[in-house]
Formats: structure tokens, C-alpha cells, sequence
């Protein structure tokens, strides 16, 4: 299970969060036509090692958070707010 | 003298307290602290039961909870539980235990037969002999293998399990696994230094090899005085960790035996999730078994079991015994036996000349030296053993009652695998040991690969002291200055995996896996050894192959010409141990399963002999009766086609969204435009997912230029508000807006019916009700029966109607007012299914229809989209398919023969070509004013085949009932009523 370190609320249980999903797609420009719509609502990378997420704290703040966390190992190497614009480590996971 | 007997004073059995038992119906008598094991045991009984393939008989293997043999069925006042470990059950007075896979008896089994079938059950034998025909399998193969097969039989001993386990939720800096020497020491250190510690042992004392070796018996009874002198450490005996899953969290089952179950009014277990800083495994080492023709018999034991049964219980597991070993550890069974006054003992050592051989032979012990056994004499038990060298020279037999064997000793790694470490092999103890991230925490003693207890302690206190200072406690609290045993020069083992000779050498006890199996499998291709675990069955059930799972991996090793260290060993997952289902469940059983959300009026509604339905979490009225049928359910939609009913709305959700981009945000939100609501007026809405198709719809009320009140369906309420939270918070963080979810804080009503203007008007006296003053759609604030509330001329039911929101403390008080208005009208209240029955026939669709598969479109709803502004699902519902003609559509279809009903769930066909479904019923009811049933479905190009006949076929009630096809709104489709 994975302990996610609110910036609000301190570390908290997985299980007061929702997986929102990959943070980092954006969503297309209005006018951005279907194929990128569509490559923003079914396409995902999937990668193995560090991704960046959302997790919104239903059972706590409410707050939309960024966290990148990787994908093996599942360790948590940054936890922040949804306007912050984190950089994926280079390195593999521990 | 033959056979196992109690001949000594036993360290946790107490002589002065004899418990009576029963075993496959024979009484016997054990000792208070005995486990079944030691108790069977003590009488002289080796067989316990017969194995799952082959039927052979079975003895008790080990003395803990790697058991793979002495799975016993425990029977109970209430019924029977099975694949309870006689090695770990703890005896009490009076139980009664089966033994599990026999028929019809313990000594003649008739599936017995199976073993001198054995060479046409090979490993994958059910892959390659029941294959065809399909339907063989259901009919005629499972049956039978259900039958042969299986181990024990379910027949539930605690029926009603309500408070048999709880669940309880722990912190702690440090959680150290494992109350050996190592375990004992680290926890002592930490605690000592100020940490908090949790130190979870599965065994019901605390020790592990200290328990086992008299010259440690201070040293365990020193150190665990001080322990339980340090507030901020906390033992758990009888606690098996079960699982490691990452971020610090562990799963840990306390098994409350006996005593403390009862001063816990009859709790059996207390699952532990378990949240640490940091984790020590000193997880002890198992001991493994040697694959050798009849290493299966009852009276073949692993070494070390035996030396427990000694030391703990006093038994002696034979007055004769043989020793197989490989190592000098192994030998502190011999010294003990001995020591014990057994004379009659024979040791078969794979090396030459090792150290605790020279010991022995001081002591008159008769050692073999560099020889193995090739064979167990005997059918049901060990009569005797056939030696040979290992070149296979020089063949003798001796005679011996049991047969102790020692392969070498593997860390318990599983812990350390569930959470990734890797395995490293070491050739020094013939093991792997994991290399865990120091991140999580520390391996200690066996664990780790260090054998000895002395050594075990010095290795718990570094562990501790990195711990400590990873923890910010620099300096690490004295140790106890206890005297400590040194531990004896040892000669290095030298691995043995298996004897080839003639017969059945066993890997896997549980599973009836033979060396040759696992030879077989790799023939066929099965290499890896995860192929060859699922191939086999080799370390799967209850024992997780524990003491031959790397014998397994060595024989495939040895198959495939690899270095063992490159096969591996198949991953572990968690439980590390079989867990009742009802210790997961803990409390959350029956009415406890979930939480309940009640109405403010429930008892109200109660009290009104309303039955009740549970929408997501919510108990809502479904009807004012406790009949079953429709005759109620109409007589209240009749009541409000006719007069007025009034209906609890309060579980819908609503959402308060307030700030100056409000409607802004509720524009890119909606599929719909909000943004141009007039104050005091409310809009039906519906929002699309991003893939275009339909979330949810409800109606959205301006209460104030930035003030919009959204609600949503009962059963979406979640959803949607965290859809908004999402798409706010990610997308429009630019805007300024406040979303809070109001559903707990409001009662809402609606009050329906040609008469609701009436029965309103008499409880809001602030508000001028009339059409022009306040029309369909309108929103405002009032004093409704003396309370600050708010109306809503909006309507669900296709009849004029209100709903009037009250703070949820004044529910009752309206609720009770608008009754005594209503009561003139013969107001009736109306249920969920009369809700339903009124929307169905006015076209409204729910959940039913809004299913995640419809877009907007298909719903009739294609009218409301935005053209020129963006708003979530915008561009992906403009996809051409989403147009496509013969999308399934909403459409309304009533029974051609009035008489017949319709059915939920019913597939429209052509008459002609009934095997294609064209679409299917979504909704259906007896309409309150057309004569006979009404229904809703979703058909391939919809409207497209209005006035069409066609068949709701529904073949599980073997009905095919032909309906036409025609416009959803079926009751008054002008909306003349809702404007009146």
C-alpha cells in the first residue's frame, strides 16, 4: 500500500485517495481536432519507472495532488500540488 | 521400546495439567501447553493423515507452521473447520480434531490405489487427460477430481462469525519480525534507545532458537523481563506477518488462542496493519528436506522438528532414532537426543569428517560417514533405513522408528521478496539471502544467513544501531551485559538436494511432487521455474512448499545444467500464511459490511411501514407497504397523476459552486450553457465524460449571480463532484470558484400533483406560487412552515410539481406541515418505485439509460450541446460513430396484447431472425393512466422504427412478448402538465 505525504494533511494511506491518472497529459486546445482528443482520453505511455500522476485526497482535503512515483518500485519521490511542474528523475529506482 | 513417547519435562508443557482429546475418535490424553502435534505425538501416533495425490500416509514433518503433512479438520459445536496445522493448533480441553483426505479410514484409504497408478498421474496430468469434449468438464471431470482431490472439508465452526476477528490499525518506528535472538536483541537496543517497537513472533512464546538450546535459557528470560519492562515496546506473540506491501505497511494476524479469546468475548483474530519507520526481518531460517525414495513416510521428520518436540514438550519422536544431515547444526538434535537418555541412535552424514561427527563419536554416537540413505524401509512407517556411500557403494540397513533428516537451513526470505529484494546466493550456507533496501530495513541473524545464536545477537544489535541512527538516535543503548554461549566451530555444510534411486523422492509433501515431476516438466518445456511451480503444483497450498521449495529449484537446476543460483526460486506473494477469510473481514460483516446512510426522516419513513432499498449507500423508501407487487406502488403514482404525493428527494446529491467564474466553470462542465440561467431560475443540464458519452444530468438553480446550486443523481453524487473537483483543480485553476458538498446539510421534498400548487402555497407564505409569478423552472428562497428554505418548481414525475429544500434539522417539521396541508388532497407519500413508475412513462431517464454507453444523442439530449464554446466531451462526441444510424437509442415500447407485462432486461428481436439482438428493455412498469405496461429501451437506430412491432424476448422466463415501438414520453409528451 502506498503512503502518500499530503502537503496538506501529512502522510496518508493510499486508500484516501483516487487515482486520477497520468498528469502528464494535458488536455488539447479546444480547437486541437479529434486525434489529439482522442491520444489524450485512450493513449497512455505506460512506462516502466518514474511517472508523474494525480491523486485527488477525496478523504481528506479534497486537494488535487501531482506526485511522481515509479512504476516498480513504487517508491513516492515527490509529492506536490497540481500547479506545481515537477521534472522525472533520470535515474532508475531504488 | 518403540515410537514416539513423552520422556522428559517439557520447557512450555506443564505435567501437573493433563487436557483431554480426541483424534479420529480415539480419546487421548496431552498436556496444557501441548499443540496437537506434540500431544499426537506423546501418544505414540506418527500417522496423522494421507497425501492429496497419491493417498499415501502422512506424519507430522515439521514443528511449526511449514508444515506441509499434519493438516487436521477441527470439529466444532457449530461444524467442522479444515486444514487446521496440528504443529501450530493449540491443545485445549475436549477438542476433537479428523484427520483430512482419508476414506473411508485413516489405515485403509481406497484412493490409495492412486499411488500404484502414479505413472499415469504425471506432473500436468490433468492438462493432458481431460481435455474434450467442453462439456465433459463441468459435467464429468471436475466432479470427479472434486472428489479425489481436496483436503478436508469446509463446514463453516464459527456460523455466524460476528465478532470473531477485528481489525486494528498500528504505528510504530520500528517493526522487527521474528522474537529469536536477533529479533529479541534489536528490539530490546531500539527500544532501550527510545524508539517505539512493535515485535510480532508467530509463536506463542517468544525466543525462537533460544527456546531450543538450555545454555541460552537466562539470557531469553533476562532479555525478555527487560523488554516487557519498556513501555514503548510491544510484543506479539501468536502474530504471523503476513505480508509486506511496501511504504512501511504490514498485514499481521494475532491469533488469540484459548484464554485470551475468551477475555476478549470470543475473539479468535486481530488482523494488524502495521505502519513502520522501518522493518527487521529476523525471520529465523527453515529447515529443508532432502528428496529421497519414501522421505514421505510417517516417522521421516526434519531434524530440528524433533529437537522442538524435545525441548518444548518433553517427546522423544523415537526411541531409535537415524539422522540424514549435511550440516553440524543439525547435529544439536543428535547431542540432545542423547543427552535425553535416547542410546539407540545411527548418524548418516553427507560429508566426511566434520567437526560435530568427531563430537559425536566422542559421545559413543555411531556416524556414517560421506553416505546417503537410499531408501526408508517400511509402508506405513519407518522400520528402518538403507545406507549407501555416496558413490553408491557399500549398501547396509539399519533399523531405526524414525528417520530425522537435515538438508541445510534457507533464511526466510518471502518478507524480503514481496518487497523486491533480490535474492543472493551463498555458497558458504548453500542458501539465498535477500538484499533488502536498506530504505525499508534490515535482515538479522538466520535471516540475513548468519547461523548461530550468538552470533544472532551481535548480528540483531548492528542492525539495531544502523536502525537507530537512520532514526536520528545516534548512540545506541547499552545491551543487558548477559553471559552469552559462544557458538561452536562448524564444519561448512555440503549440499545435497537428492538421492537418485529407485522409488518416489518427494520435493513437495503437500503436493505429491516428486523430483521426477519436476524433471518431467522441464522435458515438456516448463523450464522456468515459475513454469515448472504451476506445471507441478511444486510450493503451492497452504505450506507454500516452505522445506523443499529449493530443493525443487535444484533439481530443475540440476535438469537444465544451470547453477542454482540462476534458476531461483519462484516469487513469493503475500499471505505468508493461509489466513481465514473472516480475519480479512474482520467486523465489516453483514449489516456492518458497509456504512449505512439514513435519511433525516428515516424513522419517519419507517414508522410509515415504508420497506426500504439500498441506492449506493442510502436506504431509501421504495414503497409505503410491506406487500409485495404493484397494487401499492400505483396507488401512490395514482396519487400523484391524480392529486398530490410528496416524496423524500434528500438523497440526491447537490453541490454548491459559488465565486465570480461560477458559471464560467459550470460552461466547460456541462454540455449544456449555464451561464445564460437567469437568477432565480433553475435549467436541466447534462454532463458528458471526456470520451463524449453522458456522466450524469440533474438540474443546476442560480440562487445569486455567482451562486449556482448543482444536483446530481443519488447514485452519482460521488462521481460528480469529483469529476468537478478534478477538472477545477487540473484544468481551471484560473478560475475562481468554490465547490462544497451540500447534500448532508438540505432535506428536499418534492411534492407532485395537479393539487401541489395548493399544498405548497399553504406552507410558503412569502412566495406568489402562480404560474406568471413563478413558472416552470423557477428557483427562489422562502420560509416554508416557518423555516429559511428554498422552492423549486421542477418535475420528475411529468406532473406540476415543487421541491422545497429545509436545513436537514427541520425535515421532519416541513415534512409533518406539508402532510397536514396535503391532507385535504389526500396527499399520499410515494415511494422510489412510484417515482420510477412516473418517469418511466414520462420518458425521464436514470442510471438504467444513462449507462456509460450512451452519448448524447442517443438519449434525445443532442439539441443541447454548445456549438461554438468548449466544454469537457465536446470534441470526442462530434465522432462519426457517434452518429452512426443504428446506434442503440431511446425509445419507449409497449405490449401490442395489453395483458402481457414487460421485463427488465429483454431483448428486442425482429420476428423473424429472433437470434439477433436489435436492442433491450432498460425500464419497465404498469402506467398509472395507459392500460397495462410501459417501458424504455435502448434500440438499434431508435425512433427510426417508431410504430414497428417487434419481440421483447426474455428466454430465462421463457417469455417473447410482442411490443411496439414508440416515442419515450408517453404520458403527456406536450408537456402541458409541468406548465399548468
Amino acid at each position: 500500500m502506498l503512503r502518500i505525504r499530503c502537503p496538506w494533511c501529512g502522510e496518508r494511506d493510499e486508500t484516501e485517495f483516487r487515482y486520477r491518472g497520468d498528469a502528464s497529459q494535458s488536455r488539447p486546445a479546444a480547437d486541437a481536432g479529434l486525434a489529439a482528443f482522442s491520444a489524450y482520453v485512450y493513449e497512455r505511455k505506460n512506462p516502466r519507472g518514474w511517472h508523474l500522476e494525480w491523486w485527488l485526497h477525496v478523504g481528506g482535503c479534497r486537494a488535487l495532488l501531482k506526485l511522481v512515483r515509479h512504476t516498480v518500485t513504487h517508491e513516492i519521490r515527490w509529492v506536490g500540488t497540481a500547479q506545481d511542474q515537477p521534472s522525472l528523475p533520470q535515474e532508475p529506482g531504488r | 521400546m518403540q515410537g514416539a513417547a513423552r520422556i522428559a519435562h517439557g520447557l512450555l508443557t506443564d505435567a501437573a495439567r493433563p487436557l483431554g482429546f480426541r483424534f479420529d475418535g480415539r480419546p487421548m490424553q496431552g498436556l496444557a501447553g501441548d499443540t496437537l502435534a506434540s500431544a499426537l505425538l506423546a501418544n505414540g501416533r506418527q500417522l496423522i493423515g494421507r497425501s492429496f495425490k497419491y493417498h499415501r500416509p502422512r506424519g507430522i514433518v515439521t514443528a511449526g507452521p511449514e508444515e506441509p503433512c499434519a493438516l487436521v479438520d477441527l470439529i466444532g459445536a457449530g461444524g467442522r473447520e479444515p486444514n487446521h496445522l496440528a504443529t501450530t493448533l493449540m491443545l485445549y480441553q475436549g477438542l476433537v480434531a479428523e484427520s483430512q483426505n482419508r476414506w473411508p479410514s485413516l489405515g485403509f484409504d481406497v484412493m490409495a490405489l492412486n499411488d500404484l497408478v502414479a505413472r499415469f498421474l504425471p506432473a500436468g496430468f490433468y492438462y493432458k487427460t481431460f481435455m474434450a469434449p467442453g462439456w465433459a468438464w463441468e459435467r464429468l471431470y471436475e466432479p470427479l477430481i472434486r472428489r479425489a482431490a481436496g483436503l478436508g472439508r469446509l463446514d463453516a465452526l464459527v456460523g455466524e462469525h460476528a465478532a470473531a476477528a477485528e481489525t486494528v490499525h498500528d504505528h510504530t518506528d520500528v517493526l522487527v519480525v521474528g522474537a529469536g535472538v536477533a529479533g529479541l536483541t534489536a528490539a530490546h537496543r531500539l527500544g532501550a534507545s527510545g524508539l517505539t517497537v512493535m515485535l510480532a513472533e508467530q509463536d506463542a512464546v517468544l525466543g525462537g532458537g533460544a527456546l531450543l538450546d538450555a545454555r541460552w535459557a537466562d539470557w531469553r528470560q533476562s532479555t525478555c523481563a527487560a523488554l516487557s519492562a519498556l513501555p514503548q515496546v510491544r510484543c506479539l506473540p501468536r502474530t504471523t506477518v503476513l505480508g509486506a506491501y511496501g511504504h512501511g505497511v504490514f498485514g499481521a494476524l494475532e491469533n488469540l488462542a484459548g484464554a485470551d479469546a475468551a477475555s476478549h468475548g470470543g475473539l479468535r483474530e486481530r488482523l494488524r496493519i502495521i505502519r513502520a519507520r522501518r522493518v527487521i526481518f529476523a525471520t529465523g531460517a527453515l529447515e529443508r528436506l532432502i528428496a529421497f525414495p519414501g522421505n514421505d513416510l510417517p516417522g521421516v521428520m526434519l531434524a530440528g522438528a524433533a529437537l522442538a518436540y524435545l525441548r518444548r514438550y518433553g517427546v522423544a519422536v523415537g526411541r531409535q532414532p537415524a539422522f540424514f544431515l549435511n550440516t553440524d547444526q543439525a547435529y544439536e538434535t543428535v547431542f540432545a537426543l542423547a543427552g535425553a537418555g535416547i542410546e539407540r541412535l545411527g548418524v548418516i552424514d553427507v560429508r566426511r569428517g566434520s567437526l560435530a561427527a568427531e563430537r559425536a563419536r566422542a559421545l559413543g554416537i555411531e556416524v556414517h560417514d560421506g553416505a546417503v540413505v537410499e531408501a526408508v524401509i517400511g509402508r506405513a512407517g519407518v522400520g528402518g533405513v538403507r545406507v549407501a556411500n555416496r558413490d553408491g557403494g557399500q549398501r547396509r540397513e539399519f533399523e531405526a522408528d524414525c528417520l530425522l533428516i537435515s538438508g541445510g537451513y534457507c533464511p526466510a526470505t518471502a518478507l524480503a521478496s514481496q518487497l523486491g529484494a533480490a535474492l543472493r546466493w551463498q555458497d558458504a550456507i548453500a542458501a539465498f539471502t535477500p538484499d533488502l533496501s536498506p530504505a525499508v530495513g534490515r535482515m538479522a541473524g538466520a535471516a540475513r544467513g548468519v547461523f548461530g545464536l550468538a552470533a544472532a545477537a551481535r548480528n540483531g544489535e548492528a542492525a539495531a544501531r544502523v536502525i537507530a541512527a537512520e532514526l536520528g538516535h545516534a548512540s545506541l543503548a547499552a545491551g543487558l551485559g548477559l553471559a552469552v554461549a559462544p557458538d561452536p566451530a562448524a564444519t561448512p555444510i555440503d549440499a545435497l538436494w537428492e538421492v537418485r534411486a529407485r522409488g518416489k523422492a518427494f520435493v513437495d509433501l503437500q503436493n505429491d511432487v516428486t523430483a521426477a515431476d519436476v524433471r518431467l516438466a522441464q522435458r515438456e518445456g516448463y523450464e522456468h521455474v515459475e513454469h515448472m511451480k504451476r506445471y507441478t503444483t511444486h510450493g503451492m497450498a497452504t505450506d507454500q512448499g516452505r522445506i523443499g521449495g529449493l530443493v525443487g529449484s535444484a533439481v530443475l537446476a540440476q535438469a537444465r545444467g544451470l547453477p542454482l543460483s540462476e534458476v531461483g526460486q519462484p516469487k513469493p506473494r503475500p499471505y505468508s500464511q493461509p489466513v481465514p477469510l473472516a480475519a480479512l473481514a474482520g467486523s465489516e460483516v453483514r449489516q456492518h459490511l458497509k456504512p449505512k446512510r439514513r435519511l433525516p426522516l428515516h424513522d419517519w419513513h419507517e414508522a410509515a411501514g415504508a420497506s426500504f432499498v439500498t441506492t449506493g449507500l442510502w436506504l431509501r423508501p421504495l414503497v409505503y407497504s410491506r406487500q409485495t407487487g404493484w397494487e401499492a406502488v400505483l396507488r401512490e403514482a395514482r396519487a400523484v397523476r391524480r392529486s398530490v404525493g410528496i416524496s423524500d428527494m434528500s438523497t440526491l446529491g447537490k453541490i454548491d459552486v459559488q465565486g465570480p467564474d461560477a458559471a464560467k466553470f459550470l460552461d466547460f462542465i456541462y454540455a449544456n450553457t449555464l451561464s445564460t440561467l437567469a437568477v432565480g431560475r433553475s435549467r436541466y443540464g447534462i454532463m458528458l465524460r471526456e470520451d463524449g458519452m453522458v456522466l450524469d444530468d440533474g438540474t443546476t438553480s442560480r440562487l445569486a449571480q455567482q451562486h449556482f446550486l448543482v444536483t446530481t443523481t443519488t447514485a452519482n453524487a460521488a462521481v460528480v463532484l469529483e469529476h468537478m473537483e478534478f477538472h477545477l483543480q487540473a484544468m481551471c485553476p484560473q478560475f475562481d470558484v468554490l465547490l462544497s458538498d451540500v447534500a448532508d446539510q438540505w432535506a428536499q421534498f418534492a411534492i407532485a400533483g395537479p393539487r401541489s400548487r395548493e399544498v405548497v402555497a399553504a406552507v410558503v407564505a412569502d412566495l406568489d406560487l402562480s404560474s406568471q409569478a413563478f413558472p416552470f423552472m423557477a428557483a427562489s428562497a422562502a420560509t416554508i412552515a416557518g423555516v429559511a428554505g428554498r422552492v423549486f418548481r421542477i418535475s420528475f414525475s411529468g406532473e406540476l410539481a415543487y421541491e422545497l429544500a429545509v436545513p436537514a434539522r427541520h425535515g421532519l417539521s416541513v415534512w409533518l406541515a406539508v402532510l397536514a396541508a396535503g391532507q385535504p388532497f389526500g396527499i399520499e407519500p410515494y415511494g422510489l418505485d412510484a417515482l420510477n413508475t412516473l418517469r418511466i412513462e414520462k420518458g425521464h431517464v436514470t442510471a438504467a439509460e444513462i449507462n456509460g454507453n450512451t452519448c448524447a444523442a442517443d438519449l434525445g439530449f443532442q439539441r443541447m450541446l454548445k456549438q461554438q464554446v468548449d466544454f469537457i466531451g465536446r470534441t470526442l462526441s462530434q465522432r462519426a460513430g457517434l452518429g452512426a444510424p443504428d446506434r442503440m437509442q431511446l425509445v419507449g415500447v409497449r405490449p401490442v396484447n395489453r395483458a402481457r407485462r414487460l421485463r427488465n432486461g429483454s431483448h428486442l428481436v425482429a420476428p423473424t431472425a429472433r437470434t439477433t439482438s436489435l436492442g433491450y428493455v432498460t425500464s419497465s412498469t404498469p402506467s398509472t393512466e395507459l392500460p397495462g405496461w410501459v417501458g424504455l429501451a435502448l434500440l438499434a437506430g431508435g425512433q427510426q422504427h417508431s410504430g414497428q412491432r417487434l419481440l421483447a424476448s426474455s428466454p430465462i422466463h421463457k417469455e417473447a412478448t410482442e411490443v411496439e415501438i414508440v416515442s419515450p414520453h408517453m404520458i403527456d409528451p406536450e408537456n402541458v402538465r409541468v406548465r399548468a
